[in-house]
């Protein structure tokens, strides 16, 4: 599963036997960031039938790029969980010790998003948040479902 | 997985000797085709929760060993405190105290089979699951730490169940030490709508019928025999555990360097049981512990609405509540001294054997009962704790079938509707919410549970009492 933009960020997910990988690629950190959130949405539904109708800010404090993405992604697994919402779409800046964010999206509507699985939690299994040789950015790891 | 380098000890046990940093040697116990199949990664795994501070015996790996977070699933470690020895958020994992409970109905297949729509109805409506769902229980800031500290206790004072079930659970339905002021504000926020929820993935509700009976004596001493109808309930702490295991892990992994741990993989973060921060863990992870208790029982009290809608008759009694991610203080014999040891069990069931003091009465004879939950359209087991297994592996054994298949390439293969009709023409009801999630758990993306209680039994772990068919499957 995964989906392009034309500007060639992309989400993606890899395989793990019991769980799933999660991975964004953008042209900088921050897209590949946002990216890796929509792949976390795409383990919960398509993010496709999800409207971006309401906004929730994010904030993510990590000393280093990939405990940040872990912070990232449990704020965003906290958001989905106590407001009830799925997201669709993800806006990102890195400030001094960590990222403010943005999130658009809608409360869950079973019958419409079909949502599959909760996810529990962001994990260090094969988290990693680096630099391809032509500039792009990875940000990845596997979310315990 | 490469097994070249395994020492065999028997047909259904290998030691993985040690080398590198071990202190100590790995124990799987499994049969050959299931260690075959089993990933290199729970080599590795065993390995390295086998070079952690303090560790005592060995490293053991269960039957049903998959690759996992630092620990392997199936993993089973103990650590003296007095030598060092941690505590791993890693080694609970992030669904604390994640289990199974068994209530026995009265009720047989005669007379379950002609109500079955009905009764799949009525328990959709009555248990919450799935995503978004909240439970029927919104708790003030008071009552959330009164739960985490009394558990299914505090349930069955709230009106949740009766007295007589927390006698048929595992530290009689609270541990002690449970310390909710050690849990993050964020974590108690992530339960406030969850209490009574079951939660997505693997985790269930499955009314049952007793289709094997392997062991009359021991099955007739649970209340069990051929036909039986049981309701089955597989569920953990839920948004409260795993916050629990967010906020440690992370911490424990930013003070390795300073408690002088070494980790060969973050997910094994860790820290000494006598320092402030395995303690502050402890005390968050019991509150875990309790919270899944306490969840489990007010679902229990859910499942008894429905089926009195159905059958205003039965009565649902509890068999017994296990629960399969833990870390527990516990007395063992290690060369012939008694230990307290803290025994990480992570995707592995506590199988106490025949005359342990820490069970009811009615079990002393017996061994506790091992509820082993399979995939939702083959089947899952009854066993009860072998002697064995206090030397065997702190007194552990298996604990579900675990997957062969990822998430993503179920979805490939299975159509939800068709995985649902495939198993309602064998007679099997599944209700959920989500069809991609019913095509995620289709039977095929799992191992075969009966080998893995098969070599459970073999390997001295705990033994066969009785194997249950599923009727209805309720699907988070």
């Amino acid at each position: 599963m995964g989906n392009s933009s034309p500007a060639g960020a992309r989400w993606e997910h890899f395989p793990h036997v019991a769980d799933v990988g999660i991975r964004g690629i953008g042209a900088t950190r921050e897209e590949a960031f946002a990216q890796a959130a929509m792949a976390l949405t795409a383990v919960v539904a398509d993010p496709a039938s999800v409207v971006p109708r309401d906004t929730v800010e994010l904030a993510a404090e990590g000393p280093d790029d990939e405990l940040l993405l872990l912070a990232w992604l449990d704020a965003i697994i906290y958001a989905m969980t106590t407001r009830r919402m799925l997201f669709a779409r993800y806006e990102v800046a890195f400030v001094p010790g960590g990222a403010r964010g943005r999130a658009w999206g809608e409360a869950v509507d079973v019958a419409r998003h079909q949502p599959v699985v909760e996810v529990k939690a962001a994990t260090f299994a094969e988290l990693a948040v680096r630099r391809f040789p032509d500039g792009r950015w990875l940000a990845q790891c596997v979310v315990d479902v | 997985m490469d097994i070249s380098r395994l020492e065999k000890i028997s047909d259904h046990a290998w030691r993985v000797p040690r080398s590198g940093r071990m202190r100590v040697p790995g124990v799987i116990y499994a049969d050959e085709t299931l260690l075959r199949a089993m990933d290199d990664k729970v080599l590795e795994q065993v390995r390295n929760v086998a070079a952690l501070p303090g560790i005592v015996g060995a490293s053991y790996a269960m039957p049903d060993a998959h690759w996992g977070y630092g620990f392997p699933i199936g993993g089973v470690a103990a650590f003296d405190p007095e030598d060092g020895g941690v505590v791993s958020a890693g080694g609970v994992g992030f669904d604390i105290s994640c289990g199974v409970r068994t209530l026995l109905t009265g009720l047989t297949r005669a007379d379950v089979e002609p109500h079955k729509a009905a009764l799949a109805g009525a328990l959709y409506r009555h248990l919450p699951a799935g995503v978004g769902s909240t439970g029927r229980v919104h708790l003030s800031d008071d009552a959330m730490d009164d739960l985490l500290r009394r558990g299914a206790r505090w349930a069955v004072d709230a009106g949740y169940g009766d007295a007589a079930d927390l006698a048929r659970a595992e530290e009689q339905g609270a541990v002690a030490g449970a310390d909710p002021a050690k849990v993050s504000e964020l974590a108690k926020r992530r339960q406030r709508d969850e209490v009574g929820t079951l939660g997505s993935g693997n985790h269930y509700a499955e009314v049952q019928e007793v289709e094997t009976v392997f062991d009359a004596a021991t099955a007739a001493a649970f209340g069990l025999s051929a036909g039986d109808v049981v309701l089955s309930i597989h569920c953990g702490s839920r948004g409260l555990g795993h916050q629990i295991g967010t906020d440690y892990l992370k911490r424990m992994v930013l003070a390795a360097a300073q408690h002088g741990i070494t980790l060969p993989d973050r997910e094994l973060a860790c820290a000494p049981i006598a320092s402030a921060l395995g303690q502050d863990y402890l005390g968050a992870m019991r509150a875990g512990i309790n919270c899944a208790l306490a969840n489990r029982q007010v679902l229990t009290h859910l499942a008894r609405q429905a089926f009195a809608e159905v059958f205003p008759q039965a009565r649902l009694r509890l068999l017994y509540d296990v629960s399969h991610n833990t870390c527990k203080l516990e007395e063992h014999a290690v060369g012939g001294t008694r230990r307290r040891l803290y025994v990480h069990r992570k995707g592995a069931t506590r199988a106490l054997g025949p005359g342990h003091p820490a069970l009811p009465p009615e079990f002393r004879a017996t061994g506790q009962p091992v509820l082993i939950g399979g995939s939702m359209g083959t089947a899952s087991y009854i066993l009860a704790g072998d002697a064995g297994s206090e030397t065997a592996s702190f007194a552990s054994a298996c604990h579900g079938a675990g997957r062969t298949m990822s998430r993503t390439e179920a979805t490939r293969r299975w159509q939800g509707r068709d995985v649902m009709r495939a198993l309602e023409s064998q007679g099997v009801l599944v209700r959920s919410p989500s069809l991609r999630g019913v095509a995620e758990e289709a039977p095929g993306a799992y191992k075969d549970v009966s080998a893995v209680v098969e070599a459970s039994e073999r390997a001295g772990l705990a033994r066969r009492v009785a194997r249950v068919r599923p009727l209805v499957c309720i699907k988070g």
